[in-house]
């Protein structure tokens, strides 16, 4: 009914997600699930529906304890989404000895995650805790 | 399709202002000469289409810089008044921050407040308030249509009750000037804050409307001149009074039609919304509600992951990751809504420039990424997989 401005082309401003986490978000690696009930998969899931953070982290690992396939499920926010994906990138080759010496800091810092957002790559190594104690 | 959080400008509006931001830049308040005269005749003119928007008398508008401040002098105002002999005030739950933060900075003062709570709808209990009402109360405060979920309260029937328990009724209705009838008299209210650039005003500009019979006593916040009848001191912002008067009379015309077409867009985004998904749950009373004012939440999806899916569209969250703190809405948790859903909720807005292609657009990118995210979600896995969620022990962390 009035004239409309054209959309504008939206700059992300520094406060805005990062490349590398929009690109996570957009095209998440390893989304999925393995089969929980397979003796070599190692599942965790961390956090709660109240805190708007629930990760559920799957490990395949072989019989010399190396992590052959990696899966996750997140609901939270675009951050927790792309920690979680990017972990599993991260686990994929490495024994599990190797993959627990992943620390959240080092996430949040791939990804320039902002301050406030720390706690979401934390849920991710706690998942990862649990994941290593199931098989 | 935020428009809670502001609105463009109207081209009449604009119009409106023009002259007063290039040539007709005259102190309202100078006395002396024909710039002083002719700003003062517009002051004059946008007071009239103010009041003639809620039928008050145009001696009862007071302009101020906003909402936020026409809150501040209704409710420290007169409170501090009558401070000798009434030190209680009454408000709701769901109330804007800054209705909330006078009433905190108050109770630091030494008044007492009580925050009455809203059932499932959003709605207060009129009994809850009658029973709340004590002989010192001076004020009580609630709002006509929430910012966060639309709903409206029963403004006239607690009209009736504050006036005959002799009580002030304030109602902050920015997100409701303009866009519902409202009347002074015959909702008996005896404050009223007004915001314009909720209706198509420039920002910056809002008003607030006090009773003048009976008279409602007000302490003036701020100190000066004595201009707005003593009650807020300071030059009267020219250009932006007459963009609010402008924004009211246009509102005035345009309202019925407007509320028309809104209540259908509105019908078309929720319909289209559920029928093509499932487990979507509407925030607040669906009946007594603004239609602009659209509060969804979509289990099992974060609202932030979701509000970044949705990136060519301007929406706002109800979830902690949008907020500063990681606490989820209050308004959501005042209503009773389950944390998780207080996480995964969207608030969409549909106004005057809304149209229908931006509401089909934002219907299918929002289903196309629900049903997205719900894949990437260990919640729906779970659900689908026949879990009931609510008997899970959640880790903390």
């Amino acid at each position: 009914r009035s004239p409309r401005l054209p959309a504008r082309e939206l700059s992300a401003p520094a406060r805005l997600y990062h490349k590398k986490v929009v690109d996570h978000y957009e095209n998440p690696r390893n989304v999925g699930s393995l089969d929980k009930t397979s003796k070599n998969v190692g599942t965790g899931l961390v956090g709660a529906p109240a805190c708007g953070d629930v990760m559920k982290l799957q490990i395949q690992v072989d019989e010399k304890g190396k992590i052959v396939d990696a899966r996750f499920k997140t609901f939270g926010c675009g951050s927790a989404i792309a920690s979680s994906s990017l972990a599993t990138e991260w686990v994929k080759g490495k024994t599990v000895e190797e993959a627990l010496t992943i620390k959240n800091t080092d996430i949040a810092k791939e990804l320039c995650l902002p301050p406030v957002k720390l706690h979401c790559s934390k849920s991710l190594f706690l998942a990862e805790e649990k994941t290593q104690l199931s098989p | 399709m935020d428009v809670q959080a502001t609105t463009p400008l109207d081209p009449r509006v604009l119009d409106a202002m023009l002259p007063y931001l290039i040539n007709y830049y005259g102190n309202p308040h100078s006395r002396t000469h024909a710039y002083g005269w002719e700003s003062e005749a517009a002051m004059e003119r946008a007071r009239q289409q103010v009041a003639s928007l809620i039928g008050a008398d145009p001696r009862e508008i007071i302009f101020t810089s906003g909402a936020t401040e026409s809150n501040n002098i209704a409710i420290k105002g007169v409170a501090r008044f009558y401070r000798s002999r009434k030190k209680h005030l009454i408000t709701t739950q769901t109330e804007h921050k800054c209705v909330l933060d006078s009433c905190r900075s108050l109770e630091a003062e030494g008044f007492q407040v009580t925050y009455l709570p809203v059932q499932k709808s959003g709605i207060i209990d009129l009994k809850e308030l009658e029973a709340a009402i004590q002989p010192d109360t001076s004020l009580v405060s609630v709002m006509t249509v929430n910012n966060e979920i639309g709903v409206k309260q029963p403004i006239a029937e607690i009209g009736q009750i504050c006036s005959s328990r002799k009580v002030y009724f304030h109602t902050d209705a920015a997100q409701a000037v303009g866009k519902i009838p409202l009347n002074v008299n015959d909702m008996k209210i005896d404050l009223m804050s007004i915001s314009g650039h909720k209706i198509y005003g420039p920002k910056g500009v809002g008003a607030i409307y006090i009773r003048r019979r009976p008279r409602v006593r007000v302490e003036a916040l701020q100190s000066g001149g004595g201009q707005e009848r003593g009650m807020r001191s300071g030059t009267v912002p020219t250009p932006l009074v007459v963009g609010l008067g402008a924004a009211c009379e246009v509102a005035q015309q345009e309202m019925e039609y407007d509320h028309k077409r809104i209540s259908k867009l509105a019908e078309r985004l929720i319909q289209n919304i559920m029928k093509s998904l499932p487990d979507v749950v509407m925030n607040g009373d669906p009946e007594h509600h603004y239609p602009g004012c659209i509060n969804l939440s979509f289990a099992y999806v974060e609202g932030e992951s979701l509000l970044m899916a949705l990136k060519d569209v301007a929406l706002s969250s109800g979830s902690a990751c949008t907020s500063a703190s990681l606490e989820p809405s209050y308004v959501l948790r005042a209503i009773g809504t389950d944390e998780d859903l207080a996480h995964s909720s969207i608030r969409f807005g549909i106004g005057r420039f809304t149209t229908e292609e931006e509401v089909d657009y934002t219907v299918e990118k929002c289903i196309q990424h629900v049903k997205r995210l719900r894949e990437m979600s260990p919640l729906w896995e779970m659900v689908q997989d026949g879990i009931d969620l609510k008997s899970i022990k959640w880790t903390q962390h």
